[in-house]
């Protein structure tokens, strides 16, 4: 008679502040004498600052500060590397405010803080800035040219990083192949894109020494060690919490300027300050992720079976590297997807731009990774005659194969890649026969007999997910509500984690996943851990709450031992209660266990005072609390996983060309995901399907467009098409559970997976679509002017 | 910049408050009344996550100033509840189909869809239909079709044969 949760699609217990409008954003927390913070941003991609006069917006009324970083004295710093890496040869982090050059359209150079964001907006206008334009680096293969212009004039060229992995024998490979063939595939700069953009609030009580910050971070550890260690406060005093946040995805884990310059402000002013970005300065403010140009060498038998890649890539890391080789590596090793390729070379160079700085954005190099494998897999069906499907069949890694070893290549947790395990064959049976493959040519045929062009398209991925080092929990059953409470150091991002851990630890002590509080991303309450990133909170979090609540359930199975007078082996625990198993009338509440386990007993409620009539929950004879013992119901555990573990998927789309107007409509798609053991599958649809529409947006709709200076040319939702429901397909969703064996649950992260085969499968699609004329998809995202100029130019087959 | 009198009423109270001409009703809702259900996701009139009901109709409050306001009625996400407690219908179906994720833009799909069911009134509300009402929200984390299942959801709610 267990509790059943774990597996159950359960309906989320942070809905119902979200849709009464008592959700509590950033931007939401009452601060009613905060003053408000506008920054100047540079106007230029690339400059020189020849004069920056803030003396007219000092002096406007309302202003409480204007400061450049001639007022930040010891504080006039560059921001952090995230993740150093020897292959970067002059690593380049953004200034808090920028010094003599800026490097981006966008870049912080002065901050005013004001007693309303108006009036901080006003004084802007008031800061005299005269600059001399520098040229300005876009182009990222120009980048490289012999005598381009660097995007940082004291660095001798543009280079952010250069590396080369090698499995195997890849020159070995393509001496003894039949097909060999080349290609170039490249994918465009697009971002996130959260409904909430970010912001911060600070809050400094000097008196106490007490810092307390509220922040749109998906990394609240990250910001407390590094705003303690800047600003000497004592590691315990600073406070950051990150409430409920508008989407992460990604752009919100990364360190930015205001996440240090709003506390520091607070410290200076003492009064709290507030900075909530606009979606403008989002546009130009917040990263972005996505360009490569991938070129690839294949080599393969007459049968279709990959010997050997070589690839060779070139990443736009934008400005700065602050997140290192992440996105470009994470490409590198998920470039071969779920098929053996036995040798392949991968070398990437990542080139500054005077762009907005890249870091990873849901997807992380995936998406990019995808489009070249699957591509090319496309490519080598023509090539040895055989269909879209059977060439991947010929290529997958089979089920015996697991544990997969790559060879040398490492992931983003500095380990070789290893594929735990999957089920690909299987996997896309299930697409197929949930897409009506079989089916499709002939209403291919009926569409074009009707002057319409339908085309079909499938891709699958890997993803490695759920990366350490660590996370912890903390579980603790409430000795005054009875609830559980559980605490954990990384962040919900909107995902729907209070559910999903409340899930994990229900199973474990037997109650309903509503009687279980989870707190996310507030510092004070689990003070170890690491983020929410790479798809691992489910993963790495959620193992951690089981190992606690274990613990918990454990000592609670020994305490009512005691206090029932019976062997721990003959009791159960269901339902909130710990019974004698055949005499379910005598048990005891798990709140009752909370009450007996602190020596210290107020009689406060009923509870408290039936807990007195049991015998006591320790029997000792000594001191009440014995050496080694805790008082309370609670316990701390950690997970920490010995590498990443692969969830994988395959997703197909009937799409519609208009080859008058280049207009794309996605008919139907459906989408198999294999994420291991689903702790919830609604929570688990829901992030598919998120994924997918963020992957049509990086298909055919979302390009961040640059010109030749450097100016960002769609910076509005005007202008930068995030699909509506009317662009967005219905989604038709399988499961398919091959549990990882690296950790406990068997849990893969889902996160990120959605959005990664969206542009591989729109490609192939549409290729497909206008299988009469010779279009062959090759650089993504498209849009109605860029697939219409491909079909004019197209010669009829 | 001088102030102006503005008197709304805002899910049954009245307030009347001295403000700026230049004062956006999006601002005025969640910093001056302290309804901070209403979200502001652009503040140029694309993500509707602004959106409340103006004298009924759906607005979007980052396109309006507060003292256009002036004399209206005002319905946000914090008044859409019954009195006597627990949820709207529509609230009920968004979390009965997993509607939403993050939620930020929840208040203002709410909001909108609560304007077109009002002024449907009918239960059979095809896909297509629940789509093209909703096209001027963006929702960045759901994909929208457990939005368009709640909608439909809170339309045989509210108005199929019992």
């Amino acid at each position: 008679m267990s509790t059943r949760v774990f597996g159950k699609p359960i309906r989320r217990n942070e809905d119902e502040r979200l849709l009464t409008g008592l959700g509590s954003y950033v931007d939401d927390i009452s601060a009613p004498t905060a003053v408000h913070v506008a920054f100047l941003r540079s106007p230029e991609a690339h400059a020189r600052i020849v004069k920056l006069d803030v003396s007219r917006a000092r002096e406007h009324p309302g202003v409480v500060a204007v400061y450049t970083h001639t007022d930040l004295g010891e504080h006039d710093i560059e921001l952090p590397l995230m993740i150093p890496h020897p292959c970067m040869p002059y690593p380049k982090t953004q200034r808090l405010l920028a010094h003599d050059e800026v490097h981006y359209v966008g870049q912080t150079i002065a901050m005013v803080v004001a007693e309303s964001r108006y009036v901080a907006e006003d004084a802007l206008e008031l800061i005299e800035l005269d600059y001399d334009p520098l040229p300005a680096v876009v182009d990222i293969e120009a980048a490289l040219e012999d005598g381009a212009s660097t995007t940082h004039t004291d660095s001798p060229g543009n280079v952010g990083a250069h590396l080369e992995q090698k499995v195997g024998d890849p020159d070995a490979a393509f001496r003894e192949a039949d097909v060999v063939f080349s290609e170039r595939y490249s994918i465009e700069r697009s971002a996130g894109m959260a409904m909430e953009t970010r912001g911060v609030l600070a809050d400094y009580d000097a008196r106490r020494q007490e810092l307390t910050v509220w922040d749109t971070t998906q990394a609240p550890l990250t910001i407390k060690g590094s705003l303690g260690s800047l600003f000497g406060i004592p590691y315990n005093k600073v406070r950051v919490k990150q409430p409920d946040i508008g989407g992460g995805f990604g752009t919100k884990v990364m360190f930015y300027p205001d996440e240090v310059l709003v506390p520091w402000a607070a410290i200076q002013l003492e009064r709290p300050v507030k900075y909530i970005e606009d979606r403008i300065e989002h546009f130009i403010g917040s990263t972005h992720e996505r360009k490569q140009i991938h070129d690839i060498e294949v080599a393969a038998t007459a049968d279709g079976v990959v010997l050997g890649l070589r690839d060779r890539f070139i990443h736009d890391t934008g400005a700065y590297i602050p997140y290192g080789i992440a996105i470009a590596q994470v490409a590198a090793t998920q470039l071969p997807g779920p098929y053996r390729v036995p040798n392949f070379s991968v070398e990437f160079t990542a080139v500054y731009t005077n762009t907005v700085p890249v870091t990873p954005y849901r997807g992380c190099g995936r998406p990019q990774a995808c489009m070249v494998i699957e591509r090319v897999m496309d490519r080598l069906a023509t090539e040895v005659g055989v269909d879209r499907v059977e060439i991947r069949r010929r290529n997958y890694i089979q089920p015996e194969e697991f544990p997969y070893h790559r060879g040398d290549i490492l992931f983003a947790d500095g380990l070789p890649v290893t594929i735990d395990s999957g089920q690909y064959d299987k996997q896309l049976d299930l697409l197929l026969e949930t897409i009506d493959w079989e089916d499709f040519p002939a209403e291919k045929e009926q569409a074009r007999a009707e002057g319409r062009y339908l085309g079909i398209g499938i891709a699958n991925y890997v993803e490695g997910t759920g990366l350490g080092p660590y996370e912890g929990a903390h579980v603790q059953i409430e000795p005054t509500t009875g609830k559980v409470w559980v605490a954990t150091g990384l962040t919900s991002i909107g995902q729907g984690l209070e559910t999903a851990l409340a899930q994990v630890a229900a199973e474990e002590l037997g109650v309903e996943a509503h009687d279980v509080l989870v707190v996310t991303g507030d510092t004070q309450a689990m003070p170890w851990g690491v983020a929410t990133f790479a798809s691992r909170a489910a993963v790495v979090s959620g193992n951690a709450v089981a190992v606690a609540a274990l613990e918990v359930r454990n000592k609670a199975l020994g305490y009512a031992a005691n206090m029932l007078e019976a062997a721990t082996d003959d009791l159960e625990l269901a339902d909130g209660k710990i019974f004698v198993r055949g005499a379910p009338e005598r048990h005891v509440t798990l709140k009752q266990v909370a009450i007996a386990s602190n020596p210290l007993r107020y009689a406060f409620d009923d509870d408290a005072r039936a807990a007195t009539q049991f015998a006591p929950a320790r029997r000792a004879d000594g001191p009440q609390l014995p050496p080694g013992e805790e008082p309370g119901l609670e316990a701390t555990g950690y997970y920490s996983p010995p590498h990443a573990t692969w969830a994988s998927g395959a997703h197909a789309a009937v799409v519609e060309v208009d080859i008058a107007t280049g207009e794309l409509t996605y008919v139907r798609y459906a989408a198999v995901h294999d994420c291991g053991t689903v702790i919830n599958p609604m929570i688990v649809e829901g992030q598919v399907m998120g994924g997918v529409a963020q992957g049509i947006g990086g298909s055919f709709y979302e390009r961040m467009a640059y010109d030749d200076t450097g100016q960002r040319r769609n910076a509005s939702f005007m202008d930068f098409l995030v699909p509506y429901a009317t662009e967005v397909p219905a989604m038709r969703l399988e499961h398919l559970e091959t549990p990882s064996p690296l950790n406990p649950k068997g849990i893969k992260g889902a996160g990120e997976a959605g959005c990664i085969p969206v542009p591989a499968l729109t490609a192939s699609a549409i290729d497909d679509a206008l299988s009469d004329l010779d279009v062959t998809i090759r650089d993504m995202p498209l849009d109605p002017c860029s697939l219409k100029a491909i079909i004019d130019a197209a010669p009829t087959r | 910049m001088s102030s102006r009198n503005v008197t709304v009423t805002v899910n049954g109270s009245t307030f009347e408050r001295e403000v700026e001409p230049r004062l956006l009703l999006s601002d005025f809702l969640r910093h001056d009344v302290g309804l901070t259900g209403t979200h502001v996701g652009c503040e140029h009139g694309v993500c509707g996550c602004c959106t409340v009901r103006v004298d009924g109709e759906a607005v979007r409050s980052c396109l309006m100033f507060a003292v256009q306001a002036d004399g209206a009625e005002i319905l946000t996400v914090e008044g859409l509840a019954p009195a006597e407690g627990g949820m709207h219908p529509l609230q009920e179906a968004f979390k009965e189909c997993h509607g939403l994720q993050c939620g930020f833009c929840t208040p203002g799909f709410v909001m909108a869809a609560s304007a077109y069911l009002d002024e449907q009134q009918r239960a059979d509300l095809t896909d297509e239909e629940v789509r093209e009402a909703i096209s001027g929200n963006l929702c960045r984390c759901t994909g929208y079709q457990n939005i368009v299942e709640a909608v439909k959801l809170a339309a045989k709610t509210m108005y199929g044969a019992s």
